[in-house]
């Protein structure tokens, strides 16, 4: 064999005395990403494979960072509203939401009813749409089309309501501190009574074709699994650690906004699996109904923002006629409103896990620093680790179903 | 089974590890802070995973944080840890000066803190000893700051169509 061929052997440099013969260790290298149609983000996996089997994983990730904790230090608080958005943009809401109540906590705000139960609604409904969306593109991963069809119109749907309710539909920037902008209207009622009627016969057509699909079952079942003890260890939180036995939800361990007058069941899997995440937001789906159906029923009467002059935009008419309303209109939008100065940590249930603030104020008009808990970022170091052994095939699905977010994943 | 309430958390650690071992303890909405001394936190992590009542198992985040004026504890780990079996959330803070940034690695113990204490160093220049792949994870790899650092302003310093006392910023 001449030198040259010796070179390009991947066999070079492997001890081939070894017992199994020499291409038991031909190994290869994979590069999954950063822009592969699979990874539904952009981020990068170097695999090392033996054959079609996985034997390392190495991820990079920040490919979309955009520094959102820096800035934060130089914005006033309203303003870090549109950050938050573009973190889980799955679910802006919910990101929207977490950020006014941490806010509130620190300026401590109290919020009527009214406002608390829509931001429920809200904060459901972005559950659904996420939920939706990680789950109808874990079937097309899978090679089911049609399911996804069934249930995407339902998200389409959901972002009309959000488009009554703040005007966007992606990017939402939703409420404000003490409440929302403006109430429910006629129009978005009437959407969500449509979505409460349509939403579970579309559930219904998605998991009667995909949840006891054989082909589909095969494709998940023991699939990317992790044992509770590990998932807790990784910092999972959200549906992928109830997938692996922990029924740990913020909602409710910690309920906020009134999520304590909801009733409301939180499934849990036994064996961490893929399929086991699918079953779980399935179920959560229906739940998030159950909590719309109840909030609806029952939402309360009242004012749909908090007397708090200081951070509250008055009314636009105010502006114009009234002198304090002006001064607050405009010391708002400056951003010339001290904060208290303190230390306060708030979570909510994002979409895939618990979203938190970490938030330290100086007494400043910006914060001093700003921490965001990602679940994504934390919960994806374990992506190795579940798709050590499996099949290339076996790893696109694995992190289909972990819903990793590259806003968040990256801020 | 009764809440654990903070006070027992507190006589807890000073008991293992002396009266003075925590210090700066204060509650924010009902969640305990408590600083101590950076060698003191991997000792102390064990003996909160532990212990069969506290059981603080969950390392929800764990956030770099720099003080400029504060001479000699320029920068800081915030440490946020969370029992789920007693629902109780703890903060546990330490600081470093900003020549010697050390701190000890996590990650023996919690998995999750790889990437937390990577993005720390990335953004803050904290070491953290022992750690198996202290990298930058977000920013790119040939950066050669710590851009969460106060010293790097977000806006051109140079700039002077905006004034701060003007915008309130």
């Amino acid at each position: 064999m001449s030198e040259i061929a010796l070179v390009n052997s991947p066999n070079v440099g492997l001890d081939k005395t070894q017992k199994g013969g020499p291409y038991v260790n031909d190994l290869s290298t994979l590069n999954l990403g950063p822009t592969h149609p699979a990874t539904h983000g952009i981020f990068q996996n170097i695999l090392t494979m033996d054959g079609e089997t996985i034997v390392d994983a190495e991820q990079t990730v920040g490919y979309i960072h955009r520094a959102f904790e820096k800035i934060a230090e130089r914005r006033p608080f309203y303003q870090i509203t549109t950050l938050t958005d573009r973190m889980n943009y799955c679910s802006s809401p919910i990101n929207n939401m977490g950020w006014h109540l941490t806010v509130e906590k620190l300026l401590g705000i109290e919020v009527p009813k009214r406002a608390q139960y829509i931001r429920v609604i809200m904060m459901e409904l972005a559950r659904l749409a996420d939920h939706i969306v990680c789950n109808s593109i874990l079937a097309v991963d899978t090679g089911a089309l049609t399911g996804f069809l069934y249930v995407y119109q339902w998200r389409e749907h959901i972002y009309e309501i959000y488009e009554e309710l703040c005007g966007a539909r992606l990017t939402t920037n939703m409420g404000r501190f003490g409440g929302m902008e403006r109430d429910l209207s006629k129009v978005a009622i009437e959407k969500i009574h449509v979505l409460l009627a349509g939403l579970p016969k579309g559930l219904k057509e998605f998991e009667g074709l995909v949840m006891r699909n054989r082909i589909f079952m095969d494709r998940t079942q023991n699939v990317g699994a992790i044992s509770a003890e590990r998932a807790l260890n990784y910092g999972f939180t959200g549906p992928n650690l109830r997938a692996a036995g922990v029924d740990y939800d913020v909602r409710s361990l910690n309920p906020y906004s009134s999520y304590e007058d909801f009733e409301f069941d939180v499934p849990v899997g036994t064996k961490g699996d893929t399929y086991d995440r699918f079953l779980v937001r399935e179920e959560e789906m229906w739940q998030s109904l159950r909590i719309i159906q109840q909030a609806m029923d029952n939402l309360p009467e009242g004012p749909y923002h908090a007397d708090a002059p200081h951070y509250y935009l008055p009314p636009k008419e105010e502006v114009y006629k009234n002198m304090e309303a002006l001064i607050y209109h405009f010391k708002i939008v400056m951003g010339e409103i001290d904060a208290p100065v303190g230390e306060v940590y708030q979570s909510v249930e994002g979409g895939n896990g618990e979203l938190g603030f970490y938030l330290v104020s100086d007494g400043g008009r910006t914060p001093y620093r700003l921490k965001f808990r990602r679940p994504g970022f934390i919960y994806y170091q374990a992506f190795p680790e579940m798709v050590k052994g499996s099949s290339l095939s076996d790893a696109i699905v694995t992190m289909s179903s972990m819903n990793v977010i590259a806003g968040e994943l990256d801020t | 089974m009764e809440k654990l309430n903070n006070q027992q958390i507190i006589e807890a650690l000073q008991k293992t590890f002396g009266e003075d071992a925590v210090y700066g303890i204060g509650e924010s909405h009902g969640i305990l802070q408590l600083t101590t001394h950076a060698d003191n936190i991997v000792p102390m992590m064990h003996f909160l995973y532990a212990d069969p009542v506290l059981k603080f198992q969950f390392l929800t985040d764990l956030a770099g944080i720099h003080f400029p004026e504060a001479k000699g504890q320029e920068l800081g780990v915030v440490y946020h840890l969370h029992s789920l079996e007693n629902n109780v959330r703890l903060w546990i803070k330490a600081y470093a000066p900003v020549e010697a940034p050390n701190f000890p690695t996590l990650t023996g113990l919690y998995a999750a803190a790889n990437w937390m204490e990577r993005e720390a160093f990335d953004f803050y220049g904290i070491i953290f000893e022992g750690h198996p792949n202290l990298i930058r994870i977000l920013n790119v790899d040939d950066m050669d700051y710590h851009p969460m650092r106060k010293e790097y302003p977000l806006e051109d310093a140079t700039r002077n169509d905006k004034i701060d006392e003007m915008f309130g910023r």
